[in-house]
């Protein structure tokens, strides 16, 4: 199985075939002009964009984009609270919240995932009624999911005055209402809405990986858990890769998981960067710290998808 | 092909143990099904609800007078703006948005995967660490700048109607949305497709090859057909966060005729005064998932083992 | 710059291209009053243009107390579509009249004679440079109560005519066992709030210099230490559950008789009207205690964008018919605020609506009528949302002391100027 996955390169002596050279010339730009327009579109839509956010960052823009370089005003207005004051400022609240949040609803949700897709690959009946259990919660928009979820976790609405009714009075969970716990309410929210699809990519992934090595490697005695470990999850490090950079760009982008479950917790506890950046570009009208705060996300976002990137693509599966 | 379930030994006990272990499993199941039920329940027993129900009562306790009144509402009379015909007809807004963004972002993205593992060539994985770094911009950062270029685009599209009677759909809000979803799912779909066929063996493609197969060939009728699972996946991330997608549509979409369902849906459940109902608003979410959970379950059966076996084996 | 990014903007409307020098019947309209009471009262300025033959194109974003309206109003702009109007809020107005991307309807003002009977405090907002830009819709007033008449009775309660007799009427309510203070635990809530107590502790003149000249001498100094106090003996008196919760949810536990009392803006009247509630008999609306004869207030606006020259007839038609008296009283009922014209005829008011509208004429005409800055009326967007921040990190315990509380609201809001 392992010299199956060995990339070959199967153009070279295509083309050298002699009358055909037309028609093999074009079948070898062939795979380079499907590629093209993606590629196109990303590197404008995206990087062009990436540019022109770097760009406004070092401008005086307020309401709207203003094209006139101020320095890096931007900047020193992003980080000058942060460090020297007590209570910590909106962007270090933000920005540890990030940290918090990115690697507990990363984490959670990849073990979770990875957990059901092995458990319900199992020849499991009733696959069918339970996959789109898991899944809906992506399904549905957070607009609303979020207030049943405000009302759950709300300790005079939801599970805290259920469990009071039920005669477990000593029953305490408030998380929600403390600045200090609010984020993990946004956390178990988050797993509950992600792990699901997380599952799914897995499933798909263990649905890809060819049966007659794992029949082999039963047949050598290994154990169960011996050929997960060893066979089964080796295989699915491509779908890992999948999950973890889906993962990672939902923690980034939640905003609305913030918004509607907590309205930015008490006293702003609850804020990520994006909910940084929102209220600074759109609400406070001051484009340039908006645009600051983005390029320090996305800086961040380089330095540890970068490496990662580097190491997964780098090295071929062998 | 399971794994757990298979009887590996005939040792002693191994029906019971076998037994337990499935016990097990179907007992961790259900218990996480509960776990991700949870909102759903609360969000059902809500919609048939009335209000002073709600209001007084248990948000967890069954309802006492079950009404489809919220139902009845949400779908075909709650006001959505100034306009109370319900969210029903919004439906067709989302859907001729989504189905052509999801078809051609997913498409591109299996010929993408397909290029970039299988007609490898120099500088294949910047290419693709560049596309996949792409999945990170925070698309707030780019509604101004598309919102200008699309904008640009419009008016191109009037002087070409002007000029040739056809304005190829510059300008639409539809086309546009259609558009905006591509080229932010791009990154998605290529990364999901090329992690796939990077397991996908390639002595199939070389063998088709010498065969004299050409690049379309192959990829119709060797890929393709090998690739249910990951289409599977896609489909359902593209569609999911095309049809939830908020920020684009509510910028993008211009006046009413194009609004999508999200931005209906937005509408109905944020009221800023006046009272807040609950039961409508959680009917309203349902009815609004509706096409989602239908993709979720029609496209979930596709998750079919064995397909790669089978063309390893030829 | 943008100008020049926006050239061209006729074209972009694919309706514009239709019509070639005859007029649109049409108006486009982006707004955020998408349910309810809002929904239904925005209808009858619809109606209206119905009547005159213009067709009402609605282009509804909700969410956010119109956040959302505003992003997608930003990209409509960049995009170069304008609306024929959209829903505003104070400074928006002001900055986008900066861009030149407003219209101008100073003739039908003139025509209407809407600088008589606009208060000068709204015209600051609806007037640009000398030119009509905004069509205000409403007056709100931020320093309200609003009372559960049973609970007030059972407690034999009185209108406080003071700050400290506030305390002592929320002290009974304690002792009879009742929720002294319904608040909603989110920052423009308590900010809105703070807009009461620092009016009712400086007074006017020192709500003036603070909070709408941002003066910082008055930032810092000792009586805004003691508003700071003052709003930290308020927030004992709030359930331990307040944080997060939603304004209307806090009217819900007055209407109730969960809780005394809710400080809020007179949309909160709102809710009692939808609850069946009459003022008087259910409910009493009484002045922030110390703040009688001021009035700190908000007003929705109707800001009129540059179209090209076809719509323009369309636009003064939405215009003229949203200063209306007719239209202002009808909206303003349901709505719960009052008119943005000092003379339209209080006699479908309710009581609360009728000392409202004489409330704002008294305050106009003495001069004791202040922007909310939690409102976004005081400052701009920028000021007035680090002016939240420290407030509610001072609600909720990030910021501990009132001294800690002044310094970080001078160093916010000179960051943010």
């Amino acid at each position: 199985m392992t010299t199956v996955t060995t990339q070959i390169k199967l153009t070279p002596e295509h083309s050298a075939r002699p009358g055909a050279s037309m028609r093999s010339r074009l079948q070898d730009a062939l795979p380079k002009i499907v590629l093209a327009p993606s590629f196109a579109i990303t590197i404008v839509f995206v990087y062009g964009f990436i540019l022109w956010t770097v760009y406004l960052s070092f401008t005086n823009s307020k309401t709207f984009p203003s094209y006139a370089l101020t320095g890096p005003r931007a900047y020193q207005r992003l980080w000058r609270w942060t460090f020297e004051s007590d209570p910590p400022s909106s962007w270090y609240t933000s920005i540890t919240n990030m940290g918090i949040f990115g690697f507990l609803y990363i984490f959670i949700c990849l073990a979770l995932g990875l957990f059901l897709a092995i458990l319900l690959d199992q020849k499991i009946r009733g696959e069918g009624v339970l996959r789109p259990i898991y899944l809906y919660p992506m399904a549905l928009s957070f607009i609303v999911t979020g207030v049943a979820w405000k009302w759950f976790l709300d300790p005079g609405l939801g599970l805290e005055q259920t469990l009071h009714q039920w005669g477990w009075t000593s029953f305490h969970f408030d998380w929600i209402k403390n600045k200090d716990f609010v984020i993990y309410t946004v956390v178990i929210a988050g797993v509950w809405q992600a792990s699901g699809f997380i599952m799914a990519m897995f499933l798909a992934g263990l649905r890809g990986i060819d049966g007659e090595i794992m029949k082999a490697a039963q047949i050598d005695g290994a154990t169960t858990f011996q050929l997960y470990r060893r066979i089964v999850i080796p295989l699915l490090r491509p779908v890992f890769l999948s999950a973890f950079i889906v993962l990672a760009h939902l923690a980034i982008k939640s905003y609305d998981l913030v918004v509607a479950l907590t309205s930015g917790g008490p006293g702003g506890s609850a804020w990520l960067p994006s909910n940084f950046m929102y209220e600074y570009t759109f609400k406070r009208n001051e484009m340039a710290v908006g645009s600051a705060s983005a390029v320090i996300m996305l800086m961040t976002i380089t330095a540890i998808i970068v490496p990662y990137l580097y190491s997964e693509l780098r090295e071929k599966p062998r | 092909m399971s794994v757990i379930a298979t009887p590996a030994r005939q040792s002693t006990g191994g029906i019971s143990a076998r037994t337990v272990n499935r016990i097990l499993i179907y007992s961790l199941l259900a218990l996480f099904a509960l776990f991700y039920l949870m909102p759903l329940f609360v969000m059902l027993v809500t919609s048939f609800k009335t209000m002073d129900e709600i209001q007084s009562g248990n948000m967890l306790a069954l309802p006492q007078a079950p009404t489809f009144e919220p139902w009845l509402k949400a779908w075909g009379e709650t006001c959505v703006g100034l306009t109370c015909a319900g969210i029903k007809g919004y439906f067709w807004n989302s859907i001729k948005m989504v189905v052509p963004a999801v078809l051609i972002s997913t498409l591109l993205g299996a010929l993408n995967g397909y290029v970039l593992t299988k007609w490898r060539f120099r500088g294949h994985t910047l290419v693709f660490g560049l596309m996949l770094f792409a999945c990170f911009i925070p698309f707030q950062s780019v509604l101004l700048p598309m919102a200008t270029i699309l904008g640009s685009l419009g008016r191109f599209g009037v002087t070409l109607r002007n000029a040739t009677g056809f304005s190829f759909g510059l300008g639409n809000p539809t086309v546009n949305l259609v558009f905006v979803h591509v080229v932010y799912g791009l990154g998605f779909t290529t990364l999901f497709f090329r992690n796939y066929y990077e397991a996908f063996p390639t002595e199939l493609v070389k063998a088709a090859q010498v065969d004299g197969a050409s690049f379309f060939q192959i990829f119709r009728r060797i890929m393709l057909p090998n690739s249910m699972p990951i289409f599977v996946v896609t489909v359902i991330y593209q569609f999911t966060n095309i049809w939830n997608d908020f920020l684009f549509a509510s910028a993008y979409a211009g006046t009413g005729d194009a609004m999508p369902m999200t931005v209906a849906l937005n509408n109905v459940v944020n009221t800023s005064t006046g009272v807040v109902e609950y039961n409508v608003n959680m009917a309203a979410a349902m009815i609004a998932a509706l096409p989602t959970l239908l993709v979720y379950v029609v496209a979930g059966r596709y998750f079919v083992r064995g397909l790669m076996a089978g063309a390893v084996k030829g | 710059m943008l100008r020049k990014l926006l050239i061209g903007t006729a074209l972009g409307s694919g309706l514009a291209f239709a019509a070639h020098a005859q007029d649109v019947k049409e108006v486009e309209m982006l707004h955020w009053w998408t349910s309810g009471g809002e929904a239904a009262a925005l209808n009858v300025l619809k109606e209206d243009l119905a009547k005159q033959g213009f067709a009402w194109k609605d282009v509804p974003v909700a969410g956010g107390g119109g956040d959302a309206a505003m992003t997608a109003l930003k990209a409509m702009v960049a995009a170069g579509n304008y609306p024929t109007a959209s829903q505003m809020l104070g400074y928006t107005v002001l900055d986008y009249a900066a861009a030149g991307v407003m219209g101008d309807l100073t003739e039908a003002a003139v025509k209407e004679g809407w600088d008589k009977s606009v208060p000068a405090a709204l015209q600051k907002f609806s007037v640009y440079d000398g030119k009509w830009v905004a069509a205000p819709v409403n007056v709100h007033s931020v320093n309200w109560l609003w009372i559960n008449k049973a609970v007030m009775d059972k407690i034999g309660g009185t209108e406080p005519k003071t700050f400290d007799e506030f305390i002592a009427l929320l002290d009974k309510a304690k002792a009879a066992g009742v929720i002294p203070l319904a608040l909603g635990g989110q920052n423009w809530q308590e900010a809105t709030m703070f807009d009461s107590v620092v009016l009712s502790t400086g007074g006017p003149e020192f709500y003036k210099k603070a909070f709408n000249d941002l003066d910082e001498e008055q930032l810092k100094s000792d009586t805004m230490k003691k508003s700071f106090d003052n709003l930290a003996k308020l927030v004992t008196y709030v359930d331990p559950n307040f944080s997060g919760r939603d304004w209307n949810l806090a009217t819900a536990m007055v209407i109730k008789g969960d809780a005394l009392v809710q400080v809020m803006g007179d949309w909160a009247k709102g809710e009692f009207n939808a609850a069946k509630k009459t003022p008087g008999t259910d409910f009493l609306c009484y002045r922030f205690p110390g703040t009688d004869g001021s009035v700190v207030y908000n007003s929705d606006m109707f800001g009129m964008f540059d179209v090209p020259e076809e719509r323009k007839a369309a636009q003064v038609a939405l215009a003229t018919a949203t200063l209306s008296k007719s239209f202002q009283s009808a909206f303003n009922v349901v709505k719960g605020s009052v008119p943005a014209r000092t003379d339209v005829p209080d006699t479908d008011f309710d009581a609360c609506g009728k000392k409202g509208i004489a409330d704002l004429k008294a305050a106009n005409e003495g001069g004791t009528l202040f922007g909310s800055l939690a409102q976004g009326y005081g400052a701009p967007p920028a000021v007035a949302n680090a002016y939240k921040d420290v407030v509610s990190k001072f609600v909720h315990g990030q910021i501990k002391t009132s001294d800690e509380a002044v310094t970080q609201l001078v160093n916010a809001i000179e960051d943010a100027k």
